[in-house]
């Protein structure tokens, strides 16, 4: 009942903008865009269009503000309803979903032509997110990594004056925390509920993933088990609590009482640390980039965050294109990290706000700089929940490492099969001649 | 039409009689028929655009391996046959769900029935006052929003700061992690489940008790029967129309047990599997991951268990009570 309500009203809307949007084109030849922003950036961007409309008296700008856990689904049913707007923010994983469905316009001749666009004032590995093969389907417009949040205080008494950078002396210092703070509290949090630790540390021992062009799954991998072994040991050692984001209940009061000294997450908890955790507290956090198996350098992270794309469909290329180039103005970056507090896409925003050397966010920068995409595949999303699940079983010891990875293959297999039809007939066809 | 006539013929003619009659009859009853048609032809019309269509669409797409791909190039879909039907019988997540499916069905329902019988009893036994009240409380849940509900609830279950584990602990029982333990997460549910609906089988029974005549109950009491006998030799029987209805009803909702797991327990259905249902298998797989064919199978599975279930227990019911 109140999701069919919910729809009539979102029908309601969209042929009230219809009809606004044709008294607008009848009128004055006045090109309306529409830009779907997602969450609080939706929020945040009305006010950033209304210079735009300014500077291009020409363009109308209608900003929908949908919620992020909403996203997903309406892109895809839009696409589906030939409803997508000209221009969207959209997570950069979702690139190659929607390249799969054909809904994204390529960017690369506009990219050439921009005297504002150039892909050396963004970061690499986040700039990458948004090529697929050798086609650029997004501008970054701010940017999303994980890095570590801890307590300096409780690292500082178990002896440790600086974040160890390679894995084995950092474990050493988690295994120190835990001496110290005893058997109800934890020296790292480590959500249950999220695949990205697992993966990041797969990353980082330079496992492949996927195999044979993304065929395959590669989990049984010896670089990946060395790194699914290290996180499933600091749940088995103790190290870890086995609790996820919401039994936790509220992580930033836990993370104030001690409950755990380290927490690995993304840019938007500067803010919420900085709101949220006591003033007791406040001067006994930092950050610091990821440890790596092998010292600072394979500290990578995973490349995150948003990207603004254009559509297929857009009947105003031309003007979709001036307003992505407008947002991706360091000025408007830097307007978007004042309002928001989103890490932006370009260094020169950087710079301008000093966050370089920003005593929370500089462990980003550092980190943005070592950076690398995830598997640019739809089924990757759904990869991820398999890597849940199946970490799940081997950290509740229902499944040996051995049996969970293996788990994790034959999962990844299964769910690749379509795409390995796909690109066989491809391949066939390409063969014949075509 | 013929045959269509002799069923509407009035009762005491003869054959003979209709058949004499059935000539300018016949003109009569085409029009009304055609009259009747048109004016069951707006509903018929909804339900075929909006019923019929889609499930026969879903129904074919259950035969297809419909995903992302095929949204964007048709030609990307395959026809499978039973591939999907296969697939799910032999998929682990597929038995999880209808394992915990059953446990909430037939943990879950008996309970909301018997709750609600009991809390039905109650408010209409002639001592009890502020009656509506009391109704209003018991059936507020039913309106609730379960989104906000449930937010309520996640606090009530929490190991360390919930109500529950606090009065448990009163008794020296040691904190459960209701929703983060495999073992307690859908007992959870279905409290929750049985708190929030039971209200609304409350109602029906109330309304079935109320029809009750009351000089049964005055007959039985002279007859000597306790307030025991008069319950089970009274009551029950003459509630056995509205048992049907509310055990038909309440089974056919619970089978399709969604929203409860999908907002309390992240990942909705967690943990390890425990609180996954069917529909939620099924939400999932469709508009998560855009296995729209694997999800109409699914879809369809479900169908014929609740198709199944249901004249079990209306055979059941029957039995019983003759």
């Amino acid at each position: 009942m109140r999701y069919a309500a919910r729809r009539g009203l979102v029908a309601m809307l969209a042929a009230c903008c219809a009809l606004a949007g044709c008294r607008d084109a009848s009128g004055r030849g006045v090109v309306t865009l529409r830009l779907w922003g997602l969450g609080r950036e939706g929020e945040v961007v009305q006010e950033l269009v209304r210079d735009f409309e300014r500077e291009n008296p020409g363009i109308r700008v209608r900003v929908q503000q949908i919620p992020w856990t909403a996203a997903h689904e309406k892109l895809l049913t839009a696409h589906v309803g030939d409803a997508t707007p000209d221009v969207a923010q959209i997570g950069n994983t979702w690139i190659a979903e929607l390249d799969a469905l054909g809904a994204l316009a390529p960017l690369d001749r506009w990219v050439a032509r921009s005297p504002t666009v150039n892909s050396t004032r963004y970061f690499r590995g986040i700039w990458d997110t948004n090529v697929l093969g050798d086609t650029l389907y997004g501008i970054p417009w701010y940017v999303d990594t994980r890095v570590l949040f801890y307590r300096t205080d409780l690292l500082a008494k178990a002896g440790y004056r600086a974040m160890p950078q390679r894995w084995a002396e950092w474990r050493d210092a988690l295994a120190a925390i835990k001496r110290d703070v005893g058997p109800d509290r934890y020296a790292i949090f480590l959500p249950l509920d999220e695949w990205n630790q697992p993966v990041i540390f797969g990353i980082q021992t330079g496992a492949p993933l996927l195999r044979e062009g993304g065929r395959y799954g590669a989990f049984e991998d010896s670089s990946f088990r060395r790194a699914f072994t290290f996180y499933i040991d600091l749940f088995r050692d103790g190290l870890a609590p086995v609790l996820t984001n919401q039994t936790v209940a509220n992580p930033y009061q836990r993370f104030a009482q001690g409950f755990y000294a380290m927490w690995i997450t993304g840019p938007w908890n500067i803010g919420e640390f900085q709101r949220r955790l006591p003033p007791a507290v406040q001067d006994l956090w930092a950050t610091a980039p990821l440890p790596g198996p092998a010292g600072d350098s394979s500290g990578i992270s995973m490349a995150g965050g948003a990207s603004l794309v254009m559509f297929r469909r857009t009947e105003h290329p031309r003007e979709a294109w001036k307003l992505i180039e407008f947002l991706s103005r360091p000025e408007e970056q830097l307007r978007l990290f004042q309002l928001t507090g989103d890490l932006p896409a370009r260094t020169e925003a950087w710079e301008r706000a000093s966050l370089i050397d920003d005593r929370y966010a500089h462990a980003f920068w550092v980190q943005l700089h070592r950076v690398r995409p995830l598997p640019k595949l739809p089924e990757w999303e759904l990869l991820t929940s398999r890597v849940i699940a199946r970490a799940e079983l081997a950290i509740y010891g229902r499944a040996s490492i051995d049996d969970a990875l293996a788990g994790l293959d034959r999962d990844a297999d299964a769910l690749l099969e379509k795409r390995r039809w796909m690109l066989q007939r491809n391949a066939e066809r390409h063969a014949a001649g075509r | 039409m013929d045959v269509a006539a002799e069923r509407r013929a009035p009762r005491g003619r003869t054959v003979s009689d209709l058949r004499a009659a059935a000539a300018p009859r016949d003109l009569f009853a085409a029009g009304q028929a055609r009259a009747a048609w048109l004016f069951v032809a707006p509903a018929l019309v909804l339900l075929l655009v909006f019923f019929i269509l889609p499930v026969a669409a879903a129904f074919l797409l259950s035969f297809t391996d419909f995903d992302i791909y095929a949204i964007g190039h048709l030609e990307n879909a395959r026809v499978v046959a039973f591939e999907n039907y296969r697939h799910l019988l032999g998929s682990a997540d597929f038995w999880d769900a209808l394992r915990n499916t059953f446990y909430f069905v037939l943990a879950g329902g008996p309970l909301t029935v018997i709750v609600a019988l009991a809390a039905a009893l109650l408010l209409n036994a002639r001592a009890v006052r502020f009656k509506g009240l009391f109704r209003t409380v018991y059936f507020a849940p039913v309106v609730t929003t379960l989104v906000a509900v449930a937010i309520v609830w996640q606090y009530l279950y929490h190991p360390r700061f919930g109500l529950i584990d606090y009065v448990l602990g009163a008794f020296g029982v040691p904190p459960i992690d209701w929703l983060g333990d495999p073992r307690w997460a859908m007992p959870a549910i279905i409290l929750l489940a049985v708190w929030k609906n039971f209200g609304y089988d409350m109602v029906i029974f109330i309304a079935g008790l109320q029809s009750i005549p009351e000089e049964l109950y005055e007959a039985a009491h002279l007859d000597g029967a306790g307030p025991l006998q008069r319950f089970w030799h009274i009551t029950v029987p003459m509630l056995g129309p509205t048992f049907l209805f509310v055990g038909v009803i309440t089974m056919i909702g619970y089978f399709q047990l969604f929203a409860e797991p999908y907002v309390m327990t992240r990942p909705p259905g967690g943990p390890l599997n425990s609180t996954l249902s069917v529909v939620l298998l099924m939400y999932q797989e469709g508009f998560r991951w855009w296995h729209m064919g694997y999800a109409a199978a699914i879809a369809f599975v479900l169908f014929a268990i609740i198709l199944v279930a249901t004249l079990v227990q209306i055979r059941l019911q029957r039995r019983a009570a003759s």
